[in-house]
């Protein structure tokens, strides 16, 4: 067994840049997306893979990142908030939807809420009110109650295009 | 020249400004500060409940890799500390708490010791070698239990675990009691809660190269915290910079004086170099405050036409193993002070005793007090119509304190006084909203068929924004009440306004914004805010209380005017008139009734700042710094109604229906203040059904310590809420403002619990403690149903 420091290298795809990291064997995707890249929007809120502010998306799918070590992601394409948009460019629909429904307000969980709400609709393009409830039972918020949350992801059901 | 339609912000439902660096992922939280050469701090936690520390070897820890510092407790002895609270009560026995444990622990997570090390894993593997000699004792966490005489004791100088007596009296219960037609007693239990902030706590600590240092903190209270770290590790206050970037909620959590909050600073300075410490969620459960943990005895006296003749308390407030920030003065004050609710109860009675015990300290959660408050007084009268078998409306709207008797003292009371209020009108908006009758008959007629469905409704009034400054030493405070604002234009016109409240969330930049745009008359873009920086905003006392919008809001406004105040002067100068004669509307001073040219605002502040052609009594620049210091508190009230469904079989409470009707005075964002709503009635929820902090009795240890045993709601657990307002403007403040966030999380618990009765009363069962889980419900309908069948 390696020790638990030694160095691996990975290979990610990250908001369409190609990377190259050595990471430790127990670092997890989360701290590598945080701590080696600066993406500092993908948050830590627990630590038993509860809250879903770690939300990312891999290969398309939301994952929370707290869930898979560093070399797990080894050749992956992710996703996470900040390659939805840059500062100065036009916000994607679901962060206009989340801005324009107030479904945001210490904004902690806003980042891992989005990135499990573009998934939901894309495999759901038009959700109920309980799918998107359900669909988001992933991700905790502690201050909006969720009820604009939920607003905001319903207008953007049926809408036909990419969240 | 500019449209002279007056600006108006207030009362519109405008979109956060905050929001979009929030979208982007740009927030700006303590965990994302990254500092060269910054090492990391991990905290030791007491793996028991109550022990002696007989020996703390530190050998191993010391020489593993990365580690630059071990240190137990000892090493703090006489350096930094000990924690003190900033509200007593007076007459309170306050236990001594050091920042690190030196020779006792008295709850699992106290700290007992620290490593320093180059990163966060290194500090983590060096605090599992450090070893602990530990003297187990017999521990104690409920309040019932601590206060026997054979409890095991906490404190030499708290005999009995009682720190605090607290009476409040008002008429005489004795003899309502004697006059009244019945008399029935009840035992509530208000359950502790974890507050659960998205964002757990962090602190950076980082000393400049000027000999100042920098704290970032993810702090409700900046100001405060400066002053408490200033003082309790012993830096000159001004040397102390401390910074709050985003927080990611506080709820009252992060308004305390923590260990971790004295240890970074001091390590810091120490070393040298910055030290972070950040808080994993499950050393969150046992590090950061609880709230509420309170069991109150309730005795009411009534007629038998449903009037309240009197209310006799007693209650026991659990503040865990010392004295937190607020401890005496949540379970006293903010509760029983509030304990008659909306109701006209003249005989009162109350006593609070807070009691130590062997758990995590309790303090300010969202409401602090005023949800244990409300939850008196609305389970009393909820019993009492039940008991009576009267509608709970109508027994709510006879015993209801009538418009005209506002401002209003409860019970002869000298320290409580209801500003406004309207709570039929509240309550007759909410029946309408609901259809309550409509809904009434719906549930009778689906109990034939054997499906149980419940209203439940709950009507609430409190205080909000402590103040003025000289009723806060009586009470026991070490602060004041007031807020700080400095609005400074620049030499186009433009303002930064320096505010001394701090948003965890709330959406100041919005509504602060708003408030000063009509009295600048000025447009939003032109108006920027300043929170969280102690080197740039003057003063302040920060955000909790709901305050916010009435003290800091107030003093935004305030200072405003005085802006507008002297650039009349100034435009008055300018266009050789007197200033009598100038008004002011839409960013531009004009003179109605002549033919002179209106002069802008951002003409006006070029004038301040270049100074050419000032009145003689006008000094330059337009800057104004008010310490705002409210002359009364506002109180917000609401009535709000719950339809639920309750399965027998199984004991899950599915909820059909919420309305919330709040009267929060002047409604400045309705936005913004339905997001408040939403979230405050979900947190309410959450205690009434699914929240609660469990330890085991016999060995003190947290049962609920990460977020896979504590039932924070999801979205699927939770219903849509409709918010409704009722506007009864606040004549204690210049905005009319009363305060809004802890509404939601003080009207839904009684509220919830009474739908859930409601659907119960066809078994019988008339009491219930929260939270009301489905084996909680089930193991009730089971019984009463053996019951019956015996």
């Amino acid at each position: 067994m390696s020790h638990p420091a030694a160095l691996h290298t990975v290979t990610l795809d990250v908001n369409g840049t190609h990377k190259t990291i050595a990471v430790e064997a127990r670092r997890l995707l989360v701290h590598l997306i945080r701590e080696e890249l600066g993406l500092t929007g993908t948050h830590v809120g627990c630590d038993t893979s509860q809250c879903g502010a770690c939300t990312v998306e891999i290969d398309g799918h939301a994952v929370k990142s707290c869930t898979v070590l560093a070399v797990m992601a080894d050749g992956a394409s992710i996703t996470t908030i900040e390659g939805l948009t840059g500062i100065g460019a036009e916000l994607s629909p679901i962060q206009a939807a989340f801005h324009e429904h107030h479904a945001l307000q210490c904004g902690f969980c806003t980042p891992g809420m989005a990135m499990s709400a573009r998934p939901l609709l894309k495999d759901n393009p038009d959700p109920c009110e309980h799918e998107i409830r359900h669909g988001l039972a992933g991700n905790i918020c502690r201050c909006t109650g969720y009820h604009n949350i939920v607003r905001a992801v319903e207008s953007l059901a049926s809408k036909g295009h990419q969240p | 020249m500019s449209d002279m339609t007056p600006i108006r912000q207030i009362g519109r439902p405008l979109k956060r400004r905050e929001d979009l660096k929030l979208l982007v992922g740009k927030g700006r939280y303590v965990d994302d500060v990254r500092l060269p050469g910054m090492l990391h701090m991990a905290v030791l936690r007491s793996p028991h409940a109550h022990a002696g520390i007989k020996h703390v070897d530190l050998t191993a820890a010391k020489t593993a890799a990365g580690v630059r510092l071990v240190l137990s407790g000892k090493a703090f002895d006489g350096k930094i500390g000990p924690i003190v609270p900033n509200w007593v009560i007076p007459g309170s026995k306050v236990p001594f708490r050091p920042v690190v444990a030196t020779d006792r622990v008295r709850f699992v997570g106290e700290c007992v010791a620290l490593v320093v090390a180059e990163t966060l894993a290194e500090a983590y593997d060096a605090v599992g070698l450090i070893e602990v000699d530990y003297d187990v004792l017999p521990a104690v966490t409920d309040e019932e239990i601590a206060i026997r005489p054979d409890a095991p004791q906490l404190h030499d100088n708290v005999p009995g675990n009682i720190t605090t007596i607290y009476k409040v009296r008002g008429g005489d219960y004795q003899k309502a009691a004697q006059e009244a037609d019945q008399v029935i007693a009840l035992r509530v239990v208000n359950n502790r809660l974890i507050p659960t902030c998205m964002e757990t706590r962090a602190i950076v600590a980082a000393p400049e190269p000027d000999g100042t240092l920098t704290v970032y903190i993810g702090s409700q209270v900046p100001h405060m915290h400066r002053r408490w770290i200033a003082e309790t590790v012993g830096i000159p206050e001004h040397q102390l910079r401390v910074v709050a970037p985003d927080i990611g909620g506080g709820f009252g959590a992060k308004m305390h004086l923590y260990p971790e909050d004295l240890l970074c600073p001091y390590l810091a300075r120490e070393l040298g170099v910055p030290v972070k410490w950040w808080e994993s969620r499950s050393e969150s459960h046992q590090s950061t405050s609880h709230g509420r943990a309170h069991t109150e005895n309730i005795e009411v006296a009534f007629r038998n036409d449903g009037t309240i003749l009197g209310l006799k308390v007693a209650t026991l407030g659990n503040v865990g193993a010392y004295l937190s920030n607020m401890a005496s003065g949540g379970p006293t004050v903010n509760t029983v002070n509030f304990g008659t609710g909306t109701y006209k109860i003249d005989n009162y009675e109350a006593t609070s005793r807070v009691v130590v015990t062997n758990t995590v300290p309790v303090d300010a959660y969202r409401g602090y007090g005023r949800p244990e408050g409300a939850y008196i007084a609305e389970r009393a009268i909820d019993a009492v119509a039940r008991h009576l078998d009267l509608d709970q409306i109508e027994v709510r709207r006879k015993n209801f304190v009538q418009p005209a008797e506002f401002p209003y003292r409860p019970y002869g009371s000298m320290g409580v006084m209801y500003d406004s209020g309207n709570y039929q009108g509240l309550l007759d908006k909410a029946l309408a909203a609901f259809d309550y009758d409509g809904r009434r008959k719906e549930c009778e007629t689906l109990r034939g068929s054997g499906i149980y469905r419940g209203i439940g409704v709950a009507a609430y009034t409190h205080m909000c924004g402590m103040a003025p400054s000289r009723r806060l030493a009586v009470s026991g405070f070490d602060r004041g009440g007031w807020e700080s604002a400095r609005v400074s234009i620049d030499s186009s016109g433009r303002a930064t306004i320096y505010s001394g409240s701090m948003s965890q969330g709330q959406g100041h930049i919005t509504s602060l914004s708003q408030i000063a745009a009509d009295v600048l008359q000025i447009p939003m873009e032109h108006i920027d805010i300043v929170q969280g920086d102690t080197r740039q905003v003057q003063a302040g006392h920060g955000t909790f209380n709901s305050r916010s919008m009435a003290v800091g809001g107030s003093s935004v406004h305030v200072s405003s005017k005085r802006i507008v105040a002297k650039a009349r002067k100034i435009a008055a100068g300018m266009l050789e008139v007197d200033e009598k004669d100038v008004s002011y509307s839409a960013g531009a001073f004009s003179v109605p009734g002549t033919d002179i040219v209106p002069l802008t605002f951002s003409k006006v502040a070029r004038m301040a700042y270049v100074g050419h052609k000032l009145p003689d009594d006008v000094a330059p620049g337009l800057d104004e710094t008010v310490f705002y210091d409210p002359v009364g508190m506002g109180s917000p009230s609401g009535v709000h109604l719950a339809y639920v469904e309750v399965d027998p079989e199984t004991g899950i409470v599915d909820i059909l229906d919420y309305v919330a009707v709040d009267d929060v005075g002047t409604l400045i964002n309705p936005l913004l203040a339905a997001g408040q709503i939403h979230g405050g009635v979900v947190q309410g929820i959450a205690q009434a059904l699914y929240e609660e902090v469990s330890y085991d009795p016999d060995n003190g240890q947290l049962l609920t310590g990460s977020l896979l045993d504590y039932a924070v709601p999801r979205a699927e657990h939770v219903p849509n809420i409709r918010s409704l307002f009722q506007e009864t403007p606040s004549p204690t403040n210049p905005i009319g403002v009363k305060g809004i966030g802890e509404s939601g999380s003080i009207a839904a618990p009684p509220c919830m619990v009474h739908a859930v009765l409601d659907a119960l009363s066809p078994f019988g069962i008339t009491h219930l403690d929260m939270p009301l889980t489905p084996p909680r419900i089930w193991a009730a309908v089971q019984s009463a149903r053996t019951g019956a069948s015996r």
